[in-house]
């Protein structure tokens, strides 16, 4: 699909523009992850417009736990800045900082789970490490984990703050400002009381007689997501390990060509600086797996993120069937009415049944009870109409949030495909500068004696 | 396999070869008589070997007059047993032979009995040993095919070996080994003779050890057999590791692709870029069996040639360390030591070049693959902003 002409001019014009930004095939990972956050930034909520917020460090700490039990534990620095700290050639104002534990994240996500059940909530980085291949550490306190754990924080920030709904929530504000007031104040809000609730009705089996039809499509393409991501984040983990493998094993040469050529005179210098290069290449793999990790890691987050989707098509199933029981309900007291006035019974209730055994109400007992329904009727009638309103709420705010979720989704991964595409020329590069140099020393072995042995 | 190439000038008495490609060689290159630069195309450097700028004084490519090539294994089954039989084709000039085309078939017995003649009559010689009679490791039959491709092409560079040999090329066992229609009337006796003869040898070799004063030169060359030996087991070892461990590789990555093209299917304008990476990775596997096959073909056959040349200069060692005419012993072994010698670094030479550069070449593919989805990708975000400028 090209532009047409109108924009030929323009077209033409990028066209150059992007030739020239493939050459540029050096970017980083690290850097193609600026471009997504820079992204989000851009699309700027108030907050970010504010703003600025990074977690720039992680630090271990030893104290006591609940059951006073010393334990160590790692803390990760989160620093807020205003947006405009950069005045022209000025120097940045200092930033406010806190320290926060894995654990208070935790707490945060949970309070914004409860109180906003319509929103896919960012998912936080992984507790334990999974999905490791052998040289991997599974350790919770590995500096490359932590690395990649400050950096995932990060990323949920940041996520949450260019939400434009999540942003604006005081808790979260709190959480990156007040570093002692804030677990008071989250705990003040009662979430957790509606999260016991909300844990029952998460796991209770319910049947809803009526479910939406775009909620259902949703949760099953999102099981789908997740399962085909867990399939693919398995696999790469292998074949990382037999990369890994085959590099390292390519150092056996520098070591034997170094032994080898100490008894040649000839072939000598040639093979040991070969042998250097195969070193070379050897330890190559380190950094390259290192990065490849962070991709990795940009396809958990959307395999977490579809727990989150999983969670809102919950939430507007519960909904759905409280209306359904509310309806219901409605439906058995008009029923029970009707029974009253025309004196039959239809609905087995204790009354009824009473009233045949002992006999019938007298007129006064008759009309008490019709008033009373008719009031209950009246109640539920208003509890339906709220449950309606609720639900047409609910499945709005959420689609539409679940809308703008997709675009986020394809954009995000569409990046990270890139990236991942990045990494591979890079290790490309790198593979044919090794082996051109391992080349050319081997054509630097004489095969001619200079005089016989 | 000969160890140089074909200068232009000889395609007059250019073998007619068939296919293969790594026989390529001869008819691909026309631009080595200056020893100039390899050409680029990768199939023709399977197996080939670069000129060097010094020359060999031993044997000019200028005057190589004699062409062997061996090809064509046919199975043979008689009431008896089944063996492979294969064609041995001769061009050349000299005047030894009757003519200057021969066409004969030999089957591997027949190589071994050449081998022994050679041995015995030139007892101080370096003889290029022979494919193995049997595979030690792992359970491969007799027939199957890589085995007789294997086989083929070491006995190939047997062949051409011994034609390269100052000495050995004009013997009479070799003539007529390539030029007899059958060979059966000149064998006078069994191949066995060698082991048998080299069972004896080293045990008088045994009894007789310190008794002789050797030269300093032998004792250097023995010293140097054992080092080259077991540096070259252990160049080896890396090597077939290497060719495992890329296998392993392979089997994940072919796993990895499927994945890709899976997850395409259930999204939607993911799709796209999905199903692209797809392509890439199962390109990029292919790639990888390529490489992993050179290393097979190229650099671990000619590293298995040289063990079974160690082993032979061992037995070597033996064999002259008793000879009485020391002297006349010395002379010859020594100039055959040093033809043995740069043989030994061009031949290696040669295959380590050969697979760094397959390495230079599996990269470098690798890179337009993936270079192409970026383009592939880079071109939408600017349909994207017309579109939305446009909105």
């Amino acid at each position: 699909m090209m532009a047409d002409s109108a924009d030929s001019a323009d077209s033409a014009d990028s066209g150059t523009n992007e030739v020239a930004v493939i050459g540029n095939t050096d970017l980083t990972s690290s850097e193609s992850e600026n471009n997504l956050i820079n992204t989000m930034v851009e699309r700027g909520t108030a907050l970010l417009r504010k703003m600025e917020i990074n977690v720039t460090e992680a630090e271990k700490r030893t104290g006591k736990n609940t059951v006073n039990m010393q334990e160590t534990y790692t803390v990760y620095l989160i620093e807020t800045r205003p947006a405009e700290a950069f005045p022209e050639g000025g120097q940045p104002s200092a930033p406010d900082t806190l320290w926060r534990r894995y654990s208070e994240f935790e707490l945060l996500r949970n309070y914004l789970l409860v109180t906003y059940p319509f929103v896919v909530i960012p998912p936080l980085p992984e507790k334990r490490a999974e999905f490791v291949w052998h040289k991997l550490s599974a350790d919770n306190l590995d500096p490359d984990f932590v690395e990649r754990r400050r950096v995932g924080l990060e990323n949920f920030l940041l996520r949450v703050a260019s939400h434009r709904v999540l942003s604006d929530d005081e808790i979260f504000i709190c959480f990156l400002t007040e570093e002692k007031k804030w677990k008071d104040a989250v705990l003040e809000t009662g979430f957790q009381d509606k999260a016991d609730s909300r844990l029952k009705s998460l796991s209770a089996m319910f049947r809803v007689k009526n479910p939406d039809q775009q909620f259902t499509a949703l949760k099953h393409s999102s099981d789908e997501l997740n399962t085909v991501i867990s399939q693919l984040l398995r696999v790469r983990a292998k074949v990382a390990d037999r990369l890994y493998g085959v590099y390292k094993v390519h150092g056996n040469y520098g070591r034997v060509f170094s032994e080898w050529s100490a008894i040649e005179k000839e072939m000598g210098d040639g093979l040991q600086s070969a042998g250097h290069h195969m070193d070379t290449y050897a330890t190559s793999i380190d950094d390259i797996l290192e990065e490849e990790e962070h991709y990795a890691d940009q396809l958990k987050e959307y395999l977490f993120y579809t727990d989150a989707v999983r969670s809102v098509c919950k939430k507007q199933d519960l909904i759905q069937y409280e209306l359904e029981m509310a309806a219901q309900d409605l439906a058995n007291k008009k029923q029970q009415r009707d029974e009253l006035i025309n004196g039959t019974v239809r609905i087995f209730s204790l009354k009824g049944m009473t009233s045949k055994l002992f006999g019938q109400d007298s007129q006064e007992q008759r009309e008490t009870k019709l008033a009373a329904l008719a009031q209950s009727i009246e109640e539920g009638e208003e509890a339906v109409m709220e449950k309606n309103k609720e639900c047409r709420e609910f499945c709005k705010t959420a689609w539409a949030d679940i809308e703008l979720f997709k675009e986020q989704k394809d954009r995000d991964l569409r990046e990270a495909l890139i990236s991942y595409a990045i990494m591979q020329i890079s290790m490309c590069k790198k593979g044919i500068q090794v082996w051109s140099n391992a080349k050319e020393c081997f054509n630097k072995i004489h095969t001619c004696t200079p005089t016989l042995i | 396999m000969s160890g140089q190439t074909v200068p232009a000038d000889f395609s007059g008495h250019m073998l007619d070869l068939d296919e293969d490609e790594d026989l390529e060689v001869f008819s691909k290159n026309t631009s080595l008589a200056d020893g100039s630069s390899m050409p680029n195309s990768p199939s023709s450097m399977v197996n080939q070997y670069r000129l060097e700028e010094d020359e060999e004084e031993q044997q000019d490519t200028n005057t190589k007059d004699l062409f062997i090539t061996v090809d064509n294994p046919e199975s043979q089954v008689t009431a008896i047993e089944t063996f492979i039989m294969y064609r041995v084709l001769t061009k050349t000039t000299r005047s030894e032979f009757d003519s200057s085309e021969y066409e004969v078939h030999r089957r591997y017995q027949d190589f071994l009995w050449l081998r022994s003649r050679l041995e015995e009559n030139h007892p101080t010689l370096i003889v290029h040993p022979l494919p193995e009679k049997f595979v030690m490791k792992g359970m491969v039959e007799r027939f199957n095919e890589d085995f007789i491709e294997t086989r083929r092409k070491a006995l190939h560079r047997f062949l051409n070996k011994i034609s390269e040999h100052p000495i050995l090329s004009f013997s009479q066992h070799f003539n007529v080994f390539l030029t007899a229609q059958e060979l059966t009337s000149h064998k006078k006796q069994g191949p066995g003779f060698l082991s048998r003869m080299g069972e004896t040898v080293r045990s008088v070799a045994n009894s007789v050890r310190g008794l002789k004063s050797r030269p300093e030169e032998f004792t250097f060359m023995q010293e140097y057999v054992e080092d080259f030996s077991s540096k070259i087991c252990s160049v080896d070892k890396v090597t077939q590791r290497i060719i495992k461990e890329q296998r392993e590789y392979l089997d994940e990555l072919k796993q990895y692709g499927p994945v890709y093209a899976q997850w395409a299917g259930s999204e939607g304008d993911l799709g796209e870029p999905l199903k692209a990476v797809a392509g890439c990775v199962e390109r990029c596997s292919k790639e990888t069996e390529e490489n992993n096959q050179h290393l097979s073909e190229v650099l671990a056959p000619a590293l298995h040639e040289y063990i079974l040349c160690a082993e032979t200069l061992k037995l070597q060692e033996e064999v002259d360390g008793l000879s009485d005419r020391m002297e006349m012993a010395n002379d010859a072994l020594k100039g055959d030591w040093s033809h043995w010698k740069k043989s030994m670094r061009s031949d290696l030479r040669s295959a380590f070049i050969s697979t760094a550069e397959k390495n230079v070449d599996y990269y470098e593919k690798c890179l337009a693959v993936w270079e192409s989805f970026l383009l592939s990708q880079r071109v939408e975000p600017i349909e994207q902003r017309d579109g939305e400028d446009v909105s």
